[in-house]
Parts: structure tokens; C-alpha cells; sequence
């Protein structure tokens, strides 16, 4: 499939890419996902060939590109649904499905499936956002391409349609059985939709790896960061279990940590309760979430750690509670930095 | 790495042929006798004096009827500002030629009422049609900047206990003043290209000097004068370079509603600038018709200013499609524009010059329609080019990108969509141009082959012979055109301008 390496991109003297690499499995949906600014769209507008590449190598069945081999868009087979759509506004529905097919079938299967049989002949401007995200998703896809890229599908439209498009998105890539890259800045649509997902940050590849995998066992700290909730408590390694102040659990060193280490815990790996005595925290503040309930605590170390529990449990903020680490699957413990709280 | 765009080698060497006019006029003058004299000086002296008098009058007239439009509710609204608007579309020399006849001794009020009236002649004369000419520039850009204030900060003021007027005064028309002073210098910029008026008014200003050189056979002299012309234009145009429009946050617009006493006022004041502009000239028209009908106008007249504006329509068109996607593709692109917008600050008179000594050296183009339509596509080529670049500016840059993603070549994706989506403002430029061509007149003068009449010509001829009765049809037919063009000003592109919705659109 879809061969990416050492690819970097420049706007001018600036870096916005650097040294990418990717091999994307046959009907893989790859998840891109970072913070603003990381690169993420360049990455898609580089692969698309809408943007020049300044180093490096991208390489689909018959075609190879490289910063002085040139291969225009339209014969790179590759096809791309936009952030803001663009359906062409002077074409019907049915005439932007089947822009360049001779042979319409496709674009009748596709408009069936993701049920615009009744918007046929309506122009885009008519259209309601999740409908135009539909008939970007149908023109794609009924243009047959290799792989599909796929520029934050989502962040035009309102959050409840999201939630559902996002599935109805992923089971139309799985029918059609084309490989994808996805980009978002929505770590729960990353780690939900994808086969794997890729955090990039500052034009770099931080991690690439399954959903569970970078959630679990985050290559950085800023991976465990970015993809949810993460406190770090100090604590010491040994033959392959961590101490902490909170109690005890398996390891898992990233990059060969050991002895002085900090420990990565996500809020539900942690358990709380209000007590008069051996306290360990006090609560700073309390966030209620309907079925659960998020408390930040700041530990006597110093230590502030984020806990979620289930609502019943009720502590107000300046109350003393006794935390315990409570999780049985290993925990990522990093090496102990300077600047590590 | 980087592509050269596509469109740049044509944008380009269309901007090269926009330059070779002002070339020339270096390479004429070199034969000049005088660089200045006396005479200049009294030309220069005529000409500043008629620019910077239009100025304060079109600000004067132009600056409360911006007000007046902008804020004060009445009934037809939109009415209002088409009718005050309506000005800018008219051909001045045909407001200096009916006033010029109406008034002063033996003109037509007198003949028809018995009512002795000054005579409208001169500098005065010159200075009154320009200015009723001229104020819808100053009011549209006035009544834009207006439009983007937010009502709250004249609301605070009153409430600080200022009267309405001095919050007008203190805290609207100082954060408008770039549009005033945008508008000013159009109205500049305007005066100091016209020919009608200065030359039916008799004030010899330089457009009307280089009229009487160029016929004296004294052309490296007209070239001369033409330089100097230009230097002020460009001088203007430095000036309006400068102006830097200031942006706010916009937010409510300030609503005024007057009682009837005072809607009634205003009405009554605007009423004589609306009558003069455009009543009187109908009125004049039509009594010319009355009395003298049809004699002397043949329909080949109109259909060759048909004829020589469909061609240049046509042609500026089609150069203008490469110009605006340069335009819109890079920087260099809009520098490649901006040279080609050189044609609208050279006066007619000026262009004319240029090409008539381009038709002397070259034979081919001697005394040809094609040297004419080459003057109005050289002129009028940046209208054709705004109209195409603000619709090719509307396009998302994805929809190209979409088309190329999905297969289609750079060429199939320009001709199926780019083409389609831009074709609103192809047309819309198409007939800016067509109805600036018909109803130009200086160029059309020096450049019309032998017995190429045209209603603009046939309407000067008349007036020099002084079979004023005579200018009636093709008078009549001008001023039709000016109503056309703006009613496309008003349906097209430039709608916004005219919007009196409450949400204002961009």
C-alpha cells in the first residue's frame, strides 16, 4: 500500500514536517491526530500532491514521488474529502458524485448507501452540513481511489451529529475496503474510529501504534497527555513493579526508565475517599459529569492528580480524602526529569 | 520548490502591452519645443483649480448625503440612494452640454419661461458639472465607512450629554475621514481626466489643450502635455495609495427617524442636486426632440457604437481572465494587475494621443477600428479584470483541489469549474466595459476611423456646429446606456455597495 519515508515539508524557511514516516496497511484506517499547528493537514496536502515536498519519498503501487519527481494530483489515485466539503456549488448532487465517471453505476451505489437517493438533483448550498459531509464522503469514494484522505471531516458540524456521522463515516471506508488517513484534533475520534493512530506534534511523528497501545503506553509524555486526562506521580522501579506514596502497580518503562521514575495514571486508575485519617490529599476542586464525577486533588507531596469516580461518592473542594492506586494492568512509568511536575 | 502559475506568462505580457501607451508618450515628447512655459502654467493653474474646487464640492454635497443615507430612516429607502447614485453613471459631458445650453442669455429656460438666468461657463461652470458628477463618489465611500460603525459609540456619547450633531461631529466623522478622503480623491482623479466639460465650458484645462494641439497637428506637444497630466494623475494616485481604509469590528448601525418637518427638509435640500444632475437634462432632451425630432441622427451612428464596444467588451474580457487568476495565484500576479489598471488613471485624451502615433508609425493600424477598440480595451480592461478577480476571489481553493484530487487535469478543472463559477463576473465585466466604450468620448475623437460616427462623437459634433437640437437622440440614447450600466452596478457584483438591508452583507 500507501509508502511514506523521511517525507518534510517547508513553508518557506519554516519546518512545518519533519522526517514522516508511514506504511499503511491494506483497508487500515489511520488516525492523525495533534494539536493545531502540528503538521497534520500539510501531511494530507503533501500526500494529495497539492503541496510541494522539500525532502523525502511517497510511494503508491505504480507511482513514486520525490521533491524533483513531480506527480500531479489527478494521477496519484488518491482521493480526499474536505474540511469545509467542497461539493462544486454550480452541480448537482448527483453531478458532483459523478464528476469524472463515465460509468455512473458507482456513484448510484454510493448515493444509495449513504441514503441521497431524494437529494439527487438538489445544489449543495440546500444542503444541511451532515448531508454535504455525505455527499463529499459519496463523490470519494465513488471515484474508486487507492486510498482516501480525510481533512477533519467533522469539525464543521454540530457535536451531535459528529458522534453518529463519525461510524457511519468509518463503516463506509470498511464497505468500500479502502485504506484511510483520517486527520483530526479530537483525541476521542482518534482512538474510537481507528485502527491505529499517529500523534504528531511540532511536525513530528511522536507515536504510531494502536488506539489502546497509545492511550496505555504513550511513547512521551506529551502523547499521554494529549490523549486524555494524565497526572504523573513520583515513585521508585523495581524488578518491574512501581511504589508510589498511593500504593503499588505493574510497570511499564518507556525508553528503559528505572529506579527514580514518574508514574503515569489516568483519573480512573486511582480510587478516593473521604476519611478522617491516614489522608494523603485535599480535594482543590470538583467537576460533576453527570455519571461520574472528577475531582483534582493535591496531594501532601505536592503532587496534583486528577480522580474520577462514580457520582454517588460526593466530596466537597477543601475536604481531606485518602487516594489509592487501584488499577491491576501495568502502568507507563517514565524517567524521572527535572521539570517532571 | 516552486511552479511558475499557469496564468502568469499571459497576465504578463498583457500587462507589457498596458505600458507601451505611456512608452510612447516618453518616446513623442522627446520632439517637444517647450518642457514649460507660460502658457503651462495657466493650464496647470486652470486644471488644479477645477480638481481641487470639484473636491471641496463633492465632499461638501457628497459627505451629508452619506449621513443622509447611511442613518435616516425613510420610506424608498434604496430608492434614495439609487437616485443620488444615479450621477456616477451619466457621461458629465452630457450635464455640461445641457446646462451649458440651458442657462445663461438666449439659452433654453430663458426661451421657453422668460426667465433670465446667469450663464454656465468657466471655471464656475466647469467646477458646477463636476461636482454634480462627482459626489457619488465621496457618498459611496462615505456611506460604506459609515455603514461598518457600530452605533454604540454615538449612543455613548449622547448619553455623555452630547447633541446629536456634535456626536456626528466628534465621534462619527472622524473615524470616516479615510473615506472621505478616498472618495475625494476619486472625484480627482475623475475631473482631472474629463474632457466634456472643461472643453464645452471653455476652460482650458490640459484635456482640453491636448484637444486643440492634437488638432493643430502639434502632437510631440500633446505628448508633452499629456506627460505632465499623467504626473499629476500618478501623483493622485499616490496619494489614494496611501489611504489606508481603517477596519473596526463591525456592529449595530445607528438609526436616525426624523419627524415629518424634518424628512420634509431634507428632501427639499437634496432635491436641486437630483434636479440639476439628471431631471434638467431629460427635460432638455426632450424638449430638443419635441421641437427638432430625428433630423440628422442615422441609426448607423448607434450601431457603430454597438459595434466597437462588443468588441471591445469582448476582447477585454478574454484578457482579463488571465490578468485576474494571475492576480489571485501570487504575488507577482497582482503586481502584473495592478500595471494593467494603468489604463484607468491615463485620461482618454492622453490614451488617445498615444495611439494615434502608434497608428502613424504603424500603417496597419491607421485609421482602423481596431486601434479604437484597442484604446477602450486599454482603458477599460481593469473593469473586466475587477469583476473576473472578485468572483475568482469567492472560490474556494479546495474546489480546485477537490476537481484535481478526483482526476481531472489542471485544464479540465479550469474549464469545468473555475469557468462556470467565474462566468457571473465574466458577463458582469463584459458590460461594465461595453457601456464605458459607448459612451467614451476623447478617444473615440482621436481615434474613430474616417466617417466613424459614433453617438459620442455625433453628440460633440453638434455641439461645435451648434445644432444643439440635433443631440437629442443620441443624447437620449447615453443617458439610456448610463441607466443600464447602473442598474448593473446595482444587480451585480457591487450590489453590496447599495444594500440597505440591515444585515450587511460582505
Amino acid at each position: 500500500m500507501l509508502n511514506v519515508s523521511h517525507l518534510s515539508v517547508s513553508y518557506g524557511t519554516t519546518r512545518v514536517v519533519n522526517d514522516f514516516n508511514l506504511a499503511l496497511a491494506k483497508n487500515e484506517v489511520l488516525m492523525l491526530v495533534g494539536p493545531t499547528g502540528c503538521g497534520k493537514s500539510t501531511i494530507l496536502q503533501a500526500l494529495a500532491g497539492l503541496l510541494p515536498i522539500c525532502e523525502g519519498e511517497i510511494q503508491l503501487g505504480a507511482w513514486r514521488a520525490t521533491p524533483s519527481l513531480i506527480v500531479p494530483p489527478e494521477k496519484r489515485n488518491v482521493g480526499m474529502v474536505f474540511q469545509d466539503f467542497a461539493l462544486f456549488p454550480h452541480l448537482t448532487v448527483e453531478q458532483n458524485v459523478a464528476f469524472r465517471l463515465t460509468d455512473k453505476t458507482p456513484a448510484d451505489h454510493w448515493l444509495a448507501l449513504l441514503g441521497l437517493e431524494q437529494l439527487r438533483h438538489a445544489k449543495p448550498d440546500t444542503l444541511s452540513g451532515g448531508q454535504k459531509q455525505r455527499v463529499a464522503l459519496a463523490r470519494t469514494l465513488a471515484h474508486e481511489p487507492a486510498f482516501i484522505l480525510l481533512d477533519e471531516p467533522l469539525s464543521n458540524l454540530d457535536a451531535a451529529l459528529k458522534d453518529s456521522l463519525r461510524w457511519e463515516i468509518r463503516d463506509a471506508l470498511k464497505t468500500a475496503g479502502v485504506s484511510a488517513i483520517w486527520v483530526t484534533h479530537d483525541q476521542e475520534e482518534a482512538l474510537s474510529v481507528g485502527d491505529r493512530v499517529g500523534v504528531l506534534n511540532g511536525g513530528q511523528l511522536e507515536q504510531l501504534d494502536t488506539p489502546e497501545a497509545c492511550f496505555c503506553r504513550p511513547a512521551s509524555r506529551f502523547v499521554a497527555r494529549f490523549l486524555g486526562e494524565a497526572s504523573f506521580l513520583p515513585g521508585q522501579l523495581e524488578q518491574g513493579r512501581v511504589s508510589t506514596t498511593l500504593g503499588a502497580a505493574p510497570a511499564a518503562p518507556v525508553d528503559g526508565a528505572s529506579g527514580e521514575v514518574d508514574v503515569l495514571v489516568r483519573p480512573d486508575d486511582l480510587s478516593l475517599v473521604r476519611a478522617d485519617n491516614d489522608t494523603n490529599g485535599t480535594v482543590s476542586w470538583a467537576r460533576y459529569e453527570g455519571g461520574t464525577q472528577l475531582y483534582a486533588v493535591n496531594l501532601d507531596d505536592g503532587t496534583p492528580v486528577k480522580v474520577r469516580v462514580s457520582h454517588e461518592n460526593r466530596v466537597e473542594p477543601g475536604e481531606r480524602v485518602r487516594l489509592a492506586v487501584i488499577t491491576t494492568h501495568p502502568l507507563a512509568v517514565f524517567a524521572r526529569t527535572q521539570s517532571s511536575v | 520548490m516552486k511552479r511558475w502559475p499557469r496564468f502568469y506568462p499571459f497576465a504578463l505580457i498583457i500587462a507589457l502591452l498596458a505600458l507601451v501607451p505611456v512608452g510612447v508618450l516618453f518616446v513623442l515628447a522627446w520632439d517637444a519645443a517647450e518642457l514649460f512655459d507660460a502658457r503651462n502654467l495657466e493650464v496647470l493653474t486652470n486644471t488644479l483649480l477645477l480638481m481641487v474646487l470639484t473636491v471641496i464640492g463633492a465632499t461638501l454635497i457628497g459627505v451629508p448625503l452619506a449621513l443622509f443615507t447611511a442613518y435616516v430612516q425613510l420610506p424608498a429607502r434604496r430608492l434614495w440612494l439609487i437616485v443620488l447614485a444615479a450621477p456616477l453613471a451619466m457621461p458629465s459631458y452630457i450635464g455640461a452640454f445641457t446646462l451649458y445650453a440651458a442657462f445663461g442669455p438666449g439659452g433654453e429656460i430663458e426661451a421657453l419661461l422668460g426667465i433670465p438666468t446667469p450663464s454656465v461657463h468657466g471655471l464656475m461652470g466647469a467646477t458646477l458639472v463636476m461636482t454634480l458628477y462627482t459626489y457619488p463618489f465621496v457618498l459611496l465611500t462615505t456611506r460604506a465607512s459609515l455603514l461598518s460603525l457600530d452605533a454604540g459609540m454615538v449612543n455613548a456619547a449622547r448619553t455623555l450629554g452630547l447633541s446629536l450633531t456634535m456626536s456626528l461631529w466628534r465621534v462619527v466623522l472622524p473615524r470616516v475621514v479615510t473615506g472621505i478622503a478616498a472618495g475625494g480623491l476619486l472625484a480627482a482623479l475623475y475631473t482631472l481626466s474629463d474632457f466634456g466639460t472643461p472643453a464645452i465650458m471653455r476652460l482650458d484645462t490640459f484635456t482640453r489643450v491636448i484637444y486643440v494641439e492634437y488638432n493643430a497637428f502639434g502632437l510631440s506637444q500633446a505628448a508633452m502635455l499629456s506627460l505632465q497630466l499623467l504626473t499629476i494623475v500618478g501623483l493622485v494616485l499616490f496619494l489614494e495609495s496611501r489611504v489606508k481604509a481603517t477596519s473596526e469590528r463591525p456592529g449595530r448601525r445607528l438609526t436616525l427617524w426624523p419627524s415629518h418637518w424634518q424628512a420634509g427638509a431634507m428632501l427639499a435640500a437634496i432635491a436641486p442636486i437630483t434636479v440639476l444632475a439628471i431631471v434638467l437634462p431629460l427635460l432638455i432632451f426632450t424638449v430638443w426632440l419635441l421641437r427638432d425630432g430625428a433630423s440628422g441622427f442615422e441609426l448607423s451612428y448607434a450601431w457603430n457604437s454597438v459595434y466597437a464596444s462588443l468588441l471591445a467588451a469582448i476582447a477585454a474580457v478574454i484578457l482579463a481572465v488571465p490578468v485576474a487568476h494571475a492576480a489571485v495565484s501570487g504575488r507577482a500576479g497582482r503586481v502584473m494587475e495592478r500595471v494593467t489598471y494603468l489604463g484607468f488613471g491615463v485620461p482618454g485624451i492622453v490614451m488617445g494621443t498615444a495611439l494615434v502615433y502608434i497608428g502613424l508609425q504603424l500603417p496597419l493600424l491607421y485609421q482602423t477600428l481596431a486601434l479604437l477598440v484597442i484604446a477602450y480595451v486599454l482603458r477599460f480592461l481593469p473593469l473586466a479584470v475587477g469583476s473576473v478577480r472578485a468572483t475568482a476571489e469567492g472560490l474556494d481553493s479546495s474546489l480546485m483541489q477537490a476537481a484535481r484530487v478526483l482526476g481531472a487535469s489542471p485544464r479540465e478543472a479550469f474549464m469545468r469549474i473555475t469557468l462556470p463559477l467565474t462566468l457571473r463576473g465574466m458577463i458582469a465585466g463584459g458590460a461594465l466595459v461595453f457601456l464605458e466604450s459607448m459612451r467614451e468620448l476623447p478617444a473615440t475623437l482621436l481615434l474613430g476611423p474616417n466617417d466613424f460616427e459614433t453617438l459620442a462623437t455625433y453628440l460633440w459634433r453638434v455641439y461645435e456646429a451648434g445644432y444643439f437640437g440635433r443631440a437629442a437622440i443620441p443624447g437620449l440614447l447615453l443617458v439610456l446606456m448610463s441607466g443600464l450600466g447602473l442598474a448593473l452596478m446595482l444587480s451585480g457584483e457591487r450590489r453590496g455597495v447599495f444594500d440597505t438591508s440591515e444585515d450587511h452583507r460582505h
